[in-house]
């Protein structure tokens, strides 16, 4: 079976931090990493894998040098991978992102799986996967917590709920967006790092997928960013001083009737 | 993208590197230059830049020029009504439903358009009175068994039918796990522009575009963004963040039952199953109060300190990323970018540094209480009220002075 993985390289958010001066981003020092949500969906693919027999491969859509969070994949396992890359791409929204890698997985072809981190840690839409699967029409299941069967025709899933969870049966092929309660990511293997340093990782741009031109990149996107800024700092608030029989009884004295009428 | 999109005006940039910082994809760096007035000038690669404008905003000296091919503009007068698709569970309307209709009331009377509601269910039909209550001027309803309970498929694909049939100008969903799993299907099909997880909705006065805000990075950056040729303006909006439309029993409102063809209806996967999460139940995104513990509590079992303040005030438990990671708490406890957004009246955090993706999830709160040991801790910069000291010392204090005030 062949199991496809949609990775992005984004900014390692848990790293960024504000300027207190200037209100912007400390960019200095800010790694590139797989999309956490994204580790998850790997893992899955090498699992599946491992039990039904077949290969995985990565796919990502990203500049050049998002090629290294491909070769970070192999090191985990996964069999081969494509970069989607192509100066036409900058800018590009969900709509054409995701309009962007289905092409790419038109031309990869014989997927029976295509998975997905629910969301990325930078934009944190979680629409592309969805959005994918209506540019293949390919049925989904969201927020899969496990996967109780699969063979080559069906797959059965725990979708994760806001009030419990759902059990649903989908043919394949089909699209699966992952969250983090279904699996623990394994560690890259040196035979791993090995194999992540000798790969060939074909780039195909915009002929390649044969993308049509006015579907790509900012001017393709249908949603534009007409601004960016930062957010007004909260308030400053009072820090209550002195030994904890005295700040105790103050922070009550604050909350009380906040307290009494809200309940 | 032409090479042209993006350039550096050189006699403008007098080096100060303000965009160098601004950018977060660290396209931008500084060269020496003898044609810039300072002889240092910013250079931008390429290849890194998404074209997302962040540069142009923090540039005091205009020194950047950010090009956007002006398309020919389309005929979208035929698009009219603000929708808003009510989210409905066992036949129970989902409360983000009537903040939208809140939401949307605004946004419709800014337009001079009607706000209306779409309905998707089985035996369904009655439920358009409370829509109406809420302020939907007209509630489409598509009444079948095959949308008893949602399903991915045909519930894009009514939608998409009505939309298409229709023709809203705006359409509003809530960014819930239907919302989510439903609305990106929609709007590729129709080919519209969707803008997830607002905060800010409003009418720009000159365009009568819809302006979309809503924050990146785990909420360090805001963007406003547009749908300027497409219709309908697709957005979704997390739960609490919006204020509920008041419900009101005298009003009138249309309801239009819209027929759909069976093969709209398909769906290839099907649910054998619901099981109802087990144990606690309590929904912290509704929380009032939140009580709220991160790595500070040092080990899972002094959460139990948490929980006796929670009882006392009547709160919610919520948790800090690193507790859950760490296997101190269900991720249903968890606040933040990758947990829940909540919008209490107090949200006490304890041992909860502050880092900028648990902000994203609670800073809208009230009244923000931190409690820590590290004075430095992020969280001071947002607390109302902040106490500096263990939390294992302060937090029993707490909930027995609580207990004599609340008389428990």
């Amino acid at each position: 079976m062949h199991f496809v993985v949609c990775v992005k390289q984004v900014p390692d958010t848990t790293d960024v931090k504000i300027d207190p001066e200037t209100n912007t981003l400390i960019r200095e020092g800010v790694e590139s990493i797989i999309n956490p949500f994204d580790m998850y969906a790997i893992e899955e693919a090498l699992r599946l894998r491992d039990k039904l027999g077949g290969k995985v491969t990565a796919l990502s859509m990203g500049p050049p040098q998002a090629e290294t969070a491909l070769r970070e994949a192999i090191s985990l396992g996964v069999d081969e991978a494509v970069l989607l890359s192509d100066r036409a791409f900058a800018g590009s929204d969900t709509w054409v992102t995701s309009y962007t890698l289905a092409a790419g997985l038109k031309k990869i072809g014989d997927f029976d799986i295509i998975l997905f981190g629910k969301q990325a840690s930078d934009g944190d839409t979680a629409q592309v996967g969805p959005g994918i699967a209506a540019h293949l029409d390919l049925p989904q299941i969201t927020y899969v917590r496990k996967v109780e069967e699969i063979d080559e025709n069906r797959i059965v899933a725990e979708r994760l709920m806001e009030t419990g969870y759902e059990v649903v049966e989908a043919p394949l092929p089909c699209i699966l967006t992952v969250v983090k309660e279904i699996n623990e990511p394994r560690l890259p293997s040196l035979k791993g790092k090995m194999a992540a340093k000798k790969a060939e990782i074909p780039t195909w741009g915009a002929a390649d997928i044969e993308a049509e031109p006015d579907k790509l990149g900012l001017d393709g996107s249908p949603t534009k960013v007409i601004r960016i800024f930062t957010p007004p700092p909260r308030e400053g608030g009072e820090m209550l001083e002195g030994e904890p029989d005295e700040t105790v009884p103050k922070l009550v004295e604050k909350l009380k009737d906040v307290v009494l009428g809200a309940r | 993208m032409n090479d042209e999109a993006i350039r550096i005006i050189t006699e403008n940039c007098v080096g100060c590197a303000a965009c160098v910082k601004a950018c977060p994809f660290a396209a931008i760096e500084m060269q020496d230059s003898d044609d810039a007035p300072k002889g240092s000038l910013a250079v931008i690669d390429l290849d890194k830049c998404t074209l997302c404008g962040a540069c142009v905003e923090a540039c005091k000296f205009e020194a950047i020029d950010l090009r956007k091919e002006a398309k020919p503009a389309k005929d979208l007068s035929g698009y009219s009504d603000v929708w808003v698709f009510a989210e409905q569970n066992g036949g129970h309307i989902e409360s983000v439903t009537y903040e939208l209709l809140g939401e949307g009331r605004k946004l419709a009377d800014d337009l001079g358009m009607s706000l209306c509601a779409v309905l998707l269910g089985s035996g369904i039909q009655d439920k358009s009175r409370e829509l109406v209550a809420r302020g939907a001027e007209k509630v489409y309803v598509v009444d079948r068994p095959e949308l008893e309970y949602f399903r991915d498929e045909p519930y894009a694909a009514v939608l998409i039918d009505l939309v298409r049939k229709h023709k809203p100008n705006i359409l509003l969903c809530g960014a819930t796990t239907v919302g989510r799993s439903l609305i990106s299907r929609v709007a590729v099909t129709v080919e519209a522009g969707l803008t997830a997880d607002c905060t800010g909705l409003a009418i720009d006065p000159e365009t009568k575009n819809l302006l979309q805000t809503r924050p990146a990075f785990g909420g360090n950056i805001m963007a406003t963004i547009v749908s300027p040729d497409t219709r309908p303006q697709m957005a979704t909006v997390r739960h609490k963040v919006m204020k509920e439309a008041e419900p009101d029993e005298s009003r009138q409102g249309e309801v239009v039952l819209h027929d759909v063809a069976e093969k709209i209806l398909a769906s290839r996967a099907r649910r054998l199953d619901f099981i109802a999460e087990e144990g606690s139940t309590v929904n912290i995104a509704e929380a009032d109060i939140i009580v709220s513990g991160g790595r500070g509590l040092q080990k899972p079992e002094n959460f139990d300190v948490l929980r006796e303040l929670a009882e006392v005030l009547g709160a919610g438990l919520g948790a800090s990323r690193a507790a859950v990671d760490a296997d101190w708490i269900p991720y249903s406890h968890q606040v933040g970018q990758t947990g829940k957004t909540v919008c209490p009246k107090i949200y006490i955090a304890c041992g909860i540094s502050g880092q900028i993706q648990h902000l994203a999830g609670m800073s809208s709160a009230d009244i923000i209480v931190a409690i820590n040991r590290d004075a430095d801790a992020p969280i001071f910069r947002v607390a109302t009220y902040g106490i500096v000291g263990d939390v294992l010392t302060i937090v029993p204090m707490l909930t027995k002075e609580f207990r004599k005030v609340l008389g428990k």
